[in-house]
């Protein structure tokens, strides 16, 4: 009978390379202290730019010196790529960082249960709170989304599954819109709807200018999701004897799914903070307002830029407050949505 | 309905081992005399077809009785895949596609105006060379897919989903598991599951493009069983690259050949003279393996 060898893994990395991966690590921290000592170069963003380059050059020119050429420049290559994941990570932690700092102080349970109808941004923490900014964002996002999801795909349908005519000057627009900044689409709303027709602030005003936004986003995500499933799939339901409007509803969408999904989050997140139309069409109430299309109405972006201006200590701990709110509540969307895009199907 | 189950297994190929595709073809079990043949057979009358300005194919006049298998046998890009794609109008479906002549099933032109396209293909399957299960569906969702997509009334959906499983030869292998996704399945058994989905609308006749050409020996061989039991209830047209394929499974073979222009149907007969006694000195190098 034969012995079962014990698994090893002859691949991974010896004591001895971890040993020489730390005092590569050790020795480029340390020069890098020493070259913002002699250098006149300062601050926190000089160590990290100084440790950077010591380490790139020190882990380069030791691989160079043990293996070779060719080792030397994949070993630049890998800890160039490594920098570059770093240095994305860092500014995106830190902001997340300093939001759970400053808006941790200003959280209570009367913040998501009293609105700023009785109350100013520079009163006590204790009165007021931001529900009407919460509900006013969710109504606004709720609007934008029923009348962008459906446009923004059957957009990107046309492009994909019917190809008509105008497919060309169609996705020329779609691409030239998703550049539109967003003051622009707040200002059009304002001159050709709010100031000739309706000469009021409300909900519904905001959500046209975050449409405006929102639908190039999701129909350039949602083509390219489409262009990616197989045309053998159109086929095979086209050779089962559907039309092409129920092939593309029972095949090619459900194989797309979890792809819109994406679009449909990265429309959110376009949207989610955006400020410059809000400000120039809602309104910005202080009280709960359940009617996107009646009366000004209060969201978290206004509520935040309000409480800033109003710039008391108690306001700007208000204002942390509504931001790491915002951001806790498009984390959320985020996580719900991609939990419905991953779920399989049922049984 | 009933169909012929029972014999299924004892129905498998004898063991001879023949030393010659003449002899592959003339070795074929005699076919049990049709239970339920359907329809009258097909018929291509001077079919032609072109991509834009480019010829495709010229001049095909085939008939197809009913409950025969037929192979289409000939070298690459000689329009065999273009032809079967003419008789169930998938050809028009390429931006540029152009076709001339008459494809007609029961005696009727597919092509006939006012004919209804998607009816056309309910009659007229088709499976692809590359298994392509929808991934969005178990493997049950998938071979009643087609009542779905033509919004057809099945009366017992179970009964069905069987039956068309075990026509295909896969009920044994996913009884157990008809809420898993179709993409579980081995290459082999999902190419069975798209015969087994082509199979639930009811097809007369069944288009097969190189339906084996991705799969390894035993799952081609267990197709080609499949497709020998299925010729007794329709007419089968069978694309091939694979002569010994051709051999074992058709009844009459077409051979295809473009010579530079269009593609050409050189000869078609039963398929044990085209192995043993072609008429064409060109279908017989092209079967003894001296070109393509």
């Amino acid at each position: 009978m034969t012995m079962t060898p014990t698994p090893t893994k002859p691949w991974a990395a010896s004591p001895k390379d971890r040993i020489i991966d730390g005092s590569i690590f050790i020795v480029s921290l340390l020069s890098s202290y020493l070259l913002v000592f002699l250098t006149p170069l300062k601050g926190k963003l000089a160590y990290f730019v100084c440790f950077f380059i010591a380490y790139a050059i020190f882990t380069t020119a030791f691989k160079g010196f043990q293996r070779g050429n060719a080792a030397a420049k994949d070993a630049l290559v890998n800890s160039l790529v490594a920098i570059g994941a770093i240095v994305t990570v860092i500014p995106a932690a830190s902001i997340l960082l300093t939001v759970l700092q400053k808006g941790l102080p200003g959280i209570s349970f009367g913040l998501f249960t009293h609105d700023m109808a009785l109350a100013t941004p520079t009163d006590p923490l204790s009165n007021g709170g931001l529900l009407h900014a919460i509900t006013g964002t969710l109504t606004l996002m709720a609007l934008a989304l029923i009348m962008s999801v459906p446009i923004g795909i059957l957009t990107a349908l046309y492009l994909t599954e019917i190809k008509g005519r105008f497919t060309g000057p169609i996705r020329f627009l779609v691409q030239a819109m998703s550049g539109v900044p967003s003051i622009v689409a707040g200002l059009f709303i304002l001159s050709a709807i709010l100031y000739p027709i309706t000469k009021a602030y409300s909900g519904f005003m905001g959500a046209l200018a975050l449409s405006i936004l929102m639908i190039p986003t999701i129909a350039r995500t949602s083509e390219e999701v489409l262009n990616l499933i197989p045309n053998e799939l159109r086929e095979a339901g086209t050779a089962l004897g559907g039309t092409q409007w129920r092939t593309v509803a029972m095949i090619v969408l459900p194989a797309a799914k979890s792809g819109l999904v994406t679009a449909v989050i990265l429309g959110v997140a376009r949207i989610a903070g955006e400020t410059a139309p809000i400000l120039l069409l809602t309104g910005g109430g202080d009280r709960v307002n359940p009617n996107a299309f009646n009366g000004a109405i209060g969201s978290l972006p206004y509520y935040i830029w309000k409480s800033f201006n109003a710039g008391s200590p108690e306001a700007i701990t208000r204002a942390w407050a509504g931001l790491l709110v915002l951001v806790g509540l498009v984390l959320l969307l985020f996580t719900t949505a991609r939990f419905l895009g991953a779920r399989k199907v049922s049984k | 309905m009933t169909t012929s189950h029972e014999s299924e297994n004892q129905e498998m190929q004898t063991s001879v081992k023949p030393s010659s595709l003449a002899d592959v073809a003339n070795a074929k079990a005699p076919k049990a005399p049709g239970t339920t043949v359907l329809g009258t057979g097909l018929e291509t009358r001077g079919v032609h077809a072109w991509f834009g300005k480019h010829h495709a194919l010229s001049n095909i006049s085939l008939d197809f009785a009913a409950g025969t298998v037929t192979a289409l046998i000939g070298p690459s890009g000689c329009g065999k895949s273009t032809f079967i794609r003419t008789i169930n109008r998938m050809h028009e479906f390429i931006p540029g596609a152009a076709m001339a002549g008459e494809v007609l099933l029961d005696g009727k032109d597919v092509y006939a105006p006012g004919t209804d396209v998607t009816k056309i293909r309910l009659q007229i399957g088709m499976v692809f060379q590359k298994p392509n299960p929808f991934p969005s569906m178990t493997i049950g969702e998938n071979v009643l897919s087609g009542l779905k997509l033509a919004q057809i009334k099945a009366d017992n959906k179970d009964d069905l989903l069987e039956e068309c499983l075990e026509r295909a030869g896969l009920w044994s292998e996913v009884k157990d598991r008809l809420g898993a996704h179709g993409g579980s399945l081995s290459g082999g058994q999902q190419q069975r599951l798209c015969i087994a989905r082509a199979l639930a609308v009811r097809p007369q006749v069944l288009l097969m493009d190189e339906p084996c050409s991705a799969l390894d020996p035993g799952s081609t061989l267990r197709i080609e069983d499949t497709i020998r039991h299925l010729s007794e209830t329709m007419t089968i047209i069978i694309v091939t690259h694979n002569m010994q394929q051709a051999a074992r499974v058709s009844d009459y073979t077409a051979f295809f050949l473009s010579d530079g222009g269009p593609g050409q149907m050189i000869e078609v007969a039963p398929t044990s003279e085209i192995f043993s006694r072609p008429q064409d000195s060109r279908t017989e190098s092209y079967v003894t393996g001296r070109f393509g």
